[in-house]
């Protein structure tokens, strides 16, 4: 029976998804790539000095197609093209159905046929429940919400809070 | 979360809502196909009501989405979720469908409030708190919260949390 009584978000494990200053103060996003605040507090994230890891917390009444998004970011990892796909699937929310997924996957030079067997495999959809059960545990109940410091910050996070986060500062 | 500033107003009085240990009290609520669902119905099996204060208000959206993604979670520890809300049954169905999840949905519409009263949820602003009741197959109080305010939403860990203890 799968464990989703309280409990601290977990430590970064071996493949959790990474980008950014090795050196820098980490942050942990759990996002969907359906969810508009999640592409925004993306592109906030990307001109700040931190160290960011992705996880997925799709819901599916909210945003149906953040499941599919998910495992087809995950496959594309499994070529080693996870924040390349991160950030088209980003770029263009209006445009996530399977043929747009393809297209991505297609113009990230993937192997097709592969990238569209792993993105339904059980594997694939386990490491993204993973994340998902993770997040539930932590306690997140929105997306986007960002972890720093032991700290959790649901929802749209001030600009003085990230100038925090990347000073290393308490956030909350 | 600025949309329910005014009710954390401290001169609204705020009731507890009903203690673990207590025996359910008597109810009766409304089901979408015009039953009725009891003090009877929680009888041998473990019932999550979820309290929450308006249908289609973006914080209840977000708690009924969050908590149907672990329904099969819930149902494997033999607990079954119910939405319970002073919104008529129809006003409820259309939240439910437009929302795609299963939770059963309950009206406490007429006479309104009663339920919600009577598990000491009931916001003078003429809505449930956003409340959450575990009832044991027996019919007894086994765990329950209350958000600090309406625009609180309650992680889902709680209720795992609650059906553990």
């Amino acid at each position: 029976m799968t464990e989703l009584g309280s409990a601290p978000v977990p430590a970064l494990d071996g493949d959790d998804h990474l980008r950014g200053p090795q050196d820098a103060p980490l942050v942990i996003e759990y996002a969907d790539f359906e969810c508009p605040f999640c592409a925004v507090l993306s592109a906030r994230l990307a001109v700040r000095a931190l160290r960011r890891a992705y996880r997925h917390f799709p819901v599916r009444s909210s945003h149906p197609r953040a499941w599919p998004a998910a495992c087809a970011a995950e496959a594309a990892a499994v070529q080693g093209k996870f924040w390349e796909m991160h950030d088209l699937l980003f770029a263009d929310q209006g445009r996530l159905e399977d043929p747009h997924l393809w297209q991505r996957a297609s113009e990230l030079g993937l192997d097709l046929a592969r990238f569209d067997a792993d993105r339904r495999s059980d594997e694939i959809v386990a490491r993204v429940r993973r994340d998902f059960e993770s997040g539930i545990r932590a306690g997140v109940v929105t997306t986007p919400t960002l972890w720093a410091g032991g700290v959790l910050h649901p929802g749209k996070v001030e600009e003085s809070v990230l100038i925090a986060m990347e000073d290393g500062a308490p956030t909350g | 979360m600025h949309a329910w500033g005014f009710l954390r107003n401290p001169r609204i009085a705020m009731h507890a809502v009903i203690e673990p240990g207590t025996p359910a009290p008597e109810f009766t609520l409304a089901r979408a196909d015009g039953g009725t669902f009891t003090r009877e119905d929680l009888a041998g099996q473990t019932s999550v009501l979820v309290f929450y204060p308006f249908a289609f208000s973006p914080v209840c959206t977000d708690q009924l989405g969050l908590y149907d993604a672990v329904r099969d979670e819930l149902a494997s520890r033999g607990a079954t979720l119910y939405g319970v809300s002073c919104d008529a049954s129809w006003s409820q169905s259309a939240f439910r469908e437009q929302l795609g999840v299963s939770i059963e949905q309950l009206s406490d519409f007429e006479p309104k409030g009663e339920t919600c009263r009577a598990f000491g949820v009931y916001h003078p602003g003429g809505f449930p708190q956003r409340a959450l009741v575990i009832i044991d197959p027996d019919g007894v109080v086994k765990w329950s919260y209350q958000a600090d305010s309406p625009g609180d939403l309650p992680g889902a860990n709680l209720i795992f949390d609650g059906l553990a203890g």
